[in-house]
């Protein structure tokens, strides 16, 4: 079977999958069935991307067209307890852990009881009666222009929803624990979350991803969407440590009201393929939007970040820091696209891009793309790749530090600049410490 | 200490030092002086272990350890010290976290425990006292943003809090003014303690005002063509080296 005939077989298979169980949300929640049916028509005349466009050079899906994946069912959650979470705790022992097993909240292993007044943690069913959150959900993401989104769209039976009210202002950070189960077939798990942030509230959420336990091939498939209310703080992470055949794609949106300010970091240390695509759309007036991004990468890991500021409105600020750090054979892409509308005047928009490869086998694809519409803007934009600074290494050793300490020691400097931005001190904190298992590892292997 | 015996080195592929000798002993100060492009830096990257520089020939001994057979890391933790001509800017690492990484992984090679933070707290105050250097300056990056003054006092401090048996200082004199040259040179002198040795290279005789060296060898053509005390580096002053240059083409 050529490669083609095998896309096109896995994108019918996922199809069939999605007509299974196409009642899904039956008479309750008649638009959200129909947005059902209008994804499967748009992934089938899109199927799963291929190398050859242009968004998915450098990521090569094949292995999702090729592998017989299952879509994960209810019957692949409820396995893990409590214990089994705990050690994907990043935010200290106030945190509301939420986890996501396999794509379906699992209330057992969740810790959830010290939720604030005023925020609401659930699934479809705790929200039926919420016509705000209901006539959000599965509205932002585009399953017109993005076959992994339809995909995402069609499949997802489960999606998790966290609503905060407006004034509220969380102190506890909010964990999603997305804890991927391998089993016996390889599983596609389309996992999907919608959060949906009053005015003037504040709070902190991270999204994790793990694989707990070994088996056959996962991949998920995740979309977040985040709806931001006026003068809101979003303060975002998303740590990626899956397994090393971990398989992982993602896409989030996010909406930001007029004076809303987010800070959102994305760390990926884990996973054999990562492809995260992030699309902010700034959409009302003086909105201040951070992104920042840190990947660690080995052996033949690829991560490919796509983003996209989205300037829509006048007088905001957009500011983007992605790092990478890139050893053995693995590969990096980094496609960052800032768009300012004709409407964005007195915009500020800043990016950056700068990668170290520690190996000749390693690779960087890096692609600044500016679109600029508005006249009176100020945009920057920069990239760099290269690597560690030999006479930095020397300085370090005639000082008594040996080689691997001194290489170590260089490598936390430049990646350390991303995690001291994330304001939670304990999330902080534990995100440092993967980074460093992450590097120390690296370092063993070179 | 320090027996350098016929000593040959070449940077990519230019022979630089021709038959370098010279013994260190315990205590001492040696000064390095000599014309420009004579050899004075290669000596100091050659003892430090820097690789772009290949030897060719010879024998250095450090302390009876055969020195060119070691790793930089080695050679400062067996006792070696070189403060830098242009000290390298850090971003991202503290200075404290570089030196306490630095004076632990250094006790850690010789079996000795490593400091917890407060006693390297504790002794660093101490240490920055010798060039009058504020707890700012130890928060701050390594030498990130520091001034040409600032970082020639850095390179004392981290000497300072590295203890070495031998410090090579490399032009630490180039670009400082009268203050910070005083500031240098008074920790440096809070350093001599009698069994420490030194190789001070410099260019001018002005900072052995300061720090007054037991011996003063003019490099020439990568080799040591005069040696004596003092009262060589006031003749080299006044007269300049080409007097040197013209015994040294009378002697070939």
């Amino acid at each position: 079977m050529s490669t083609i005939t095998k896309y096109q077989t896995a994108s019918t298979a996922f199809v069939q999958e999605a007509e299974v169980f196409a009642d899904l949300y039956g008479k309750a929640h008649p638009t959200l069935a129909a947005i059902r049916k209008q994804a499967m028509v748009a992934f089938s005349s899109r199927g799963i991307p291929t190398m050859k466009h242009e968004e998915w050079k450098y990521v090569n899906l094949t292995s999702i067209a090729q592998t017989e994946y299952r879509t994960a069912s209810p019957a692949d959650s409820q396995k893990l307890s409590k214990s089994d979470i705990e050690q994907y705790r990043y935010a200290g022992k106030d945190a509301i852990l939420c986890v996501i097993e396999n794509g379906k909240l699992n209330t057992a292993a969740s810790t959830m009881f010290s939720i604030p007044a005023g925020v609401r943690i659930g699934s479809i069913d705790d929200f039926s009666s919420d016509a705000t959150v209901m006539s959000q959900l599965f509205t932002h993401a585009s399953y017109e222009e993005e076959a992994m989104v339809a995909l995402n769209t069609m499949l997802c039976y489960s999606p998790i929803i966290i609503k905060v009210d407006a004034k509220v202002k969380c102190d506890a950070v909010i964990q999603l624990i997305f804890a991927t189960v391998p089993g016996a077939d390889p599983l596609l798990i389309p996992a999907r979350v919608l959060v949906v942030v009053g005015e003037q509230s504040e709070f902190t959420v991270v999204e994790s991803f793990h694989t707990h336990g070994s088996g056959a091939l996962t991949c998920n498939n995740i979309v977040s969407e985040v709806v931001v209310g006026k003068a809101a703080r979003v303060h975002y992470a998303k740590v990626q440590v899956e397994g090393e055949e971990a398989q992982h794609i993602n896409y989030h949106k996010v909406n930001m009201a007029r004076d809303s300010f987010q800070h959102l970091t994305t760390l990926t240390l884990g996973g054999a393929i990562v492809r995260n695509n992030l699309n902010i759309r700034l959409d009302d007036e003086h909105v201040n939007a951070y992104l920042n991004g840190l990947y660690v990468l080995n052996q033949k890991q690829v991560i490919d970040n796509h983003t996209l500021v989205d300037h829509a409105m006048p007088n905001c600020y957009s500011n983007e820091l992605y790092k990478g750090i890139i050893g053995d054979q693995a590969q990096g892409v980094f496609n960052g696209k800032i768009w300012v509308r004709e409407d964005a005047q007195k915009t500020n928009a800043y990016q950056s891009n700068k990668n170290l490869l520690l190996s000749n086998q390693a690779s960087m694809n890096t692609k600044p793309q500016l679109e600029i519409y508005a006249d009176d803007v100020k945009c920057s934009h920069g990239a760099t790749t290269g690597q560690l600074d030999d006479e930095a290494l020397f300085y370090l050793r005639a000082r008594g530090i040996g080689e691997s300490v001194a290489r170590s020691l260089l490598n936390h400097a430049f990646a350390a600049d991303v995690i001291e931005q994330v304001e939670n001190e304990t999330l902080r904190e534990s995100l440092m410490q993967l980074l460093d298992v992450k590097l120390s590892a690296m370092q063993i292997e070179a | 200490m320090l027996l350098i015996k016929n000593l040959q080195a070449s940077v990519e592929g230019k022979q630089i030092l021709n038959g370098l000798n010279l013994e260190v002993k315990p205590g001492e100060v040696h000064a390095i002086m000599g014309p420009n492009g004579s050899g004075k830096s290669t000596l100091a990257s050659v003892l430090a272990g820097r690789e772009e520089y290949e030897v060719e020939g010879g024998t250095v001994q450090f302390l009876g350890n055969d020195l060119l057979d070691m790793s930089p890391e080695d050679r400062a933790r067996a006792g070696m010290f070189l403060a830098f001509q242009y000290p390298v800017e850090i971003p991202g690492v503290s200075n404290a976290n570089f030196l306490k990484t630095a004076v632990n992984e250094v006790r850690k090679s010789k079996g000795l425990t490593a400091y917890d933070s407060k006693e390297f707290l504790q002794i660093m105050k101490e240490k920055m006292k010798l060039v009058e250097m504020d707890k700012a300056m130890t928060q701050r990056s390594v030498n990130e943003g520091f001034s040409g003054g600032e970082k020639k006092r850095n390179e004392i401090f981290q000497m300072a809090m590295l203890e070495p048996t031998l410090a090579i200082l490399d032009e630490t004199d180039s670009g400082l003014d009268i203050d910070a040259l005083r500031i240098v040179s008074n920790g440096v002198n809070a350093l001599r303690d009698g069994n420490r040795s030194f190789i001070v290279i410099t260019h001018y005789q002005r900072l052995l005002d300061y720090i007054v060296p037991d011996f003063v060898h003019v490099l020439y053509k990568g080799r040591i063509v005069k040696s004596g005390t003092k009262e060589l580096a006031l003749e080299l002053e006044e007269k300049g080296y080409d007097w040197i240059k013209e015994e040294v083409a009378v002697g070939a």
